[in-house]
């Protein structure tokens, strides 16, 4: 057997099982004729069973393609990964064959889309759409993989799914193309499913109703859960972990409950200061100033130091730690947390 | 021209096709009317030019513009011609021979000539796009682009017989003129008549397909761990020529027109030929007989293309 990698993360899932899929020190960049855009910059995580890892971050931090880098969806070129690995069950994808990659799309890791509308086929039905992944992986008959969409589509909860087997994508609502969406993802009974923003584009009362299903399945199956999203919303109520993103890096990760009531990086604070919902430490909204950065000409030192309240440029800094020379890696700051700024310590208030 | 409105009842397909048949009738009776007007407009007698240089009595000529209603004004020939239409009357050319007669002995070879050329577009143009879709910017790709450029800026006379001196004359590979070796001596003048569309054939394909390949559900057929064939048959291909197929459909009503020049050039004894021939000959009601034809066709194969489109994407709904 092949010597499991020693996890680059501190942070354990609830029940302290070994994970399943386990990103390590991740790069993906993108060469375009003009310039080279440093998308993902060196990223780690684990997933366990029936754990919920949020990945959260503003538009354009590289969590949707970080997530395809997983699953092997990439268009290489432009996409380059010069670095990284990628286990899953003991095996790296990024050194597998294409076909045993191929073969583990599905009944191994599966993804899901924010858009459900144009990530489904206009002119199959969704009964033909889901049973495809019996086809494919388990060389079932046409009208075998139907019977079994049917099912799926029970399964999620789609009113009168016999009826509407045969019908088109556009003539679903949002909230039931994503479930048929669901219900394509989970066919194969996953280890482990990739949620890329799944509630982004529904109404609120549709979004909860989408979580919640997504939950359940998880408790049904043990599946691991990768949630990508920007809504704290959604990290605070169905997530165990939390990966803050920023400019194509992790810069904060712990359980949600601890990060969302102290966090350890003046971005998680600046996030947490500007939603009124999650209950932040304290006061008033206040939004992070500045536009996320272009990741083609990432800053220096810490990436998010033009747009930091508390950076510490040339002599207010300590020695080694200038907010606009040093990079902070992300280290362990407390037990169970982790952090990539030079004064998370100050942060956190330990 | 394409109506597109998102509609779930059954049965509506069929009242669209009704009523596109329906509006069918006063487009061919404008058109014909048109033609039947640029005919009579003509300058010269045709009863003359029939005649040549033999001199024709004042009475037999007389006898002539009566039978063929020369003499009365515009309207009312026009009257009378589609009144014998209504009755499956095309009437008959100065030299007494039925216009139909006419037209159903050289439809099939236009008919053939017109498979031929279709033949072609799928054949090369589909193909090619496909290849040049698939592998963007890639050689192939760029081999594509300069020659349908090229193809696309050369009329298509001037085509015509440059292939005819070249591939006929020159290296005697194709016969010039005429359909004495059969369905080959439809190859060049099928080639050339389809040159053009296929040109645009090849242009359209690889532009759908290269638009498609980074279309989202493209991203999650691989995301389902679908083989590659599969993603791109079913999931790039599939979708990618709806629009070629219904390109490819309605060109086949307007190849017609295309048939005129190729049918002459290439002494082909089809329908184009005939219109060419019947316009010098001043034969308006062959001229006339055939055109409005060639317009008939060129309106059922739109009819034709829009239901396909309706079968092909389900998301086209007829209201
Ligand atoms: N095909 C591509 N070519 C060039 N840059 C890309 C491509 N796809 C994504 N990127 C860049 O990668 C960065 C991260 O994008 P993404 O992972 O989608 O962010 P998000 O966190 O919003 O999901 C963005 O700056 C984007 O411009
Ligand atoms: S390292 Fe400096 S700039 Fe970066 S987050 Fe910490 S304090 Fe702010
Ligand atoms: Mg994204």
């Amino acid at each position: 057997m092949t010597t499991l990698p020693s996890s680059a993360s501190s942070v354990r899932s609830g029940d302290g099982s070994s994970p399943i899929l386990s990103v390590e020190d991740l790069f993906v960049e993108f060469r375009t004729r003009e310039n080279l855009v440093n998308a993902v910059n060196g990223i780690s995580y684990t997933v366990s069973a029936g754990e919920t890892l949020a990945i959260l971050g503003e538009s354009g931090s590289g969590k949707s393609v970080s997530a395809q880098a997983i699953m092997g969806i990439l268009d290489m070129p432009p996409a380059r990964i010069p670095n990284g690995e990628i286990w899953f069950e003991g095996r790296n994808l990024l050194t597998l064959p294409a076909e045993e990659q191929r073969k583990i799309r599905g009944p191994g890791i599966s993804m899901i889309f924010q858009d459900a509308l144009s990530s489904l086929n206009p002119v199959y039905s969704v009964g033909y759409q889901i049973g495809e992944m019996f086809r494919a992986h388990g060389g079932l008959s046409k009208k075998d993989a139907k019977q079994r969409a049917v099912e799926l589509m029970d399964r999620v909860r789609i009113p009168a799914a016999a009826q509407r087997v045969n019908d088109y994508p556009h003539q679903f609502s949002g909230g039931m193309r994503q479930r048929v969406m669901i219900a394509m993802a989970i066919a194969l009974d996953p280890r482990i499913l990739i949620a890329d923003e799944p509630t982004t584009a529904l109404d609120v009362t549709v979004q909860a109703q989408v979580m919640d299903l997504l939950k359940d399945l998880q408790r049904e199956t043990g599946m691991g859960l990768v949630l990508i999203t920007h809504d704290l919303g959604v990290v605070n109520e169905v997530a165990d972990n939390v990966a803050v993103m920023y400019a194509g890096r992790i810069v904060e990760r712990g359980t949600v409950d601890e990060v969302f009531t102290k966090p350890g990086h003046p971005y998680t604070e600046g996030l947490l200061n500007s939603v009124p919902q999650v209950e932040a430490k304290g006061g008033r909204l206040q939004p992070i100033t500045g536009q996320p950065p272009n990741l083609s000409r990432i800053p220096s030192g810490c990436p998010f130091h033009p747009r930091c309240p508390r950076r510490r440029l040339g002599a207010e800094a300590l020695p080694g730690r200038d907010c606009a020379g040093d990079r902070p890696p992300l280290r362990l700051v407390v037990p169970g947390r982790e952090a990539a700024c030079h004064y998370s310590e100050e942060v956190l208030g330990v | 021209m394409r109506v597109s409105c998102v509609l779930t009842e059954e049965g509506s397909l069929g009242r669209y096709i009704a009523r596109r048949l329906l509006l069918t009738v006063p487009v061919l009776l404008g058109a014909s009317f048109l033609i039947f007007a640029m005919v009579y407009a003509l300058p010269g007698d045709p009863i003359r030019a029939l005649a040549g240089d033999r001199p024709l009595s004042a009475a037999v000529m007389a006898q002539l513009r009566e039978d063929f209603n020369l003499d009365d004004p515009l309207w009312l020939q026009y009257v009378k011609y589609v009144g014998d239409l209504f009755q499956g009357d095309f009437g008959t050319d100065f030299r007494g021979r039925p216009v139909l007669d006419t037209i159903l002995l050289r439809l099939p070879v236009t008919a053939k000539l017109a498979a031929v050329a279709i033949a072609f577009e799928i054949l090369i143009g589909v193909i090619a796009g496909v290849l040049a879709g698939i592998r963007r910017n890639g050689f192939f790709d760029n081999v594509v682009l300069v020659s349908t450029t090229v193809i696309v800026s050369i009329p298509i006379l001037v085509l015509a017989f440059i292939s005819q001196y070249v591939f006929g004359l020159q290296l005697g590979l194709f016969p010039i003129a005429g359909t004495t070796e059969g369905l080959y001596s439809y190859l060049l003048p099928g080639l050339v008549l389809a040159s053009g569309s296929l040109a645009y054939v090849a242009r359209l394909t690889r532009t759908s397909i290269a638009e498609n390949m980074r279309a989202d559900y493209v991203r999650t057929a691989r995301a389902k761990g679908l083989p590659n064939k599969t993603v791109i048959v079913r999931h790039t291909l599939r979708n990618s020529l709806i629009p070629v197929v219904t390109f490819i459909g309605a060109d086949i009503g307007t190849l017609m027109g295309g048939a005129i020049v190729t049918e002459t050039i290439f002494n082909l004894p089809g329908i184009g030929r005939s219109v060419f021939d019947s316009v010098r000959a001043q034969e308006g009601a062959v001229v006339v007989g055939i055109v409005t034809l060639m317009v008939l066709f060129f309106i059922f194969f739109n009819l034709v293309v829009d239901v396909l489109y309706a079968v092909l994407d389900p998301r086209i709904r007829y209201d």
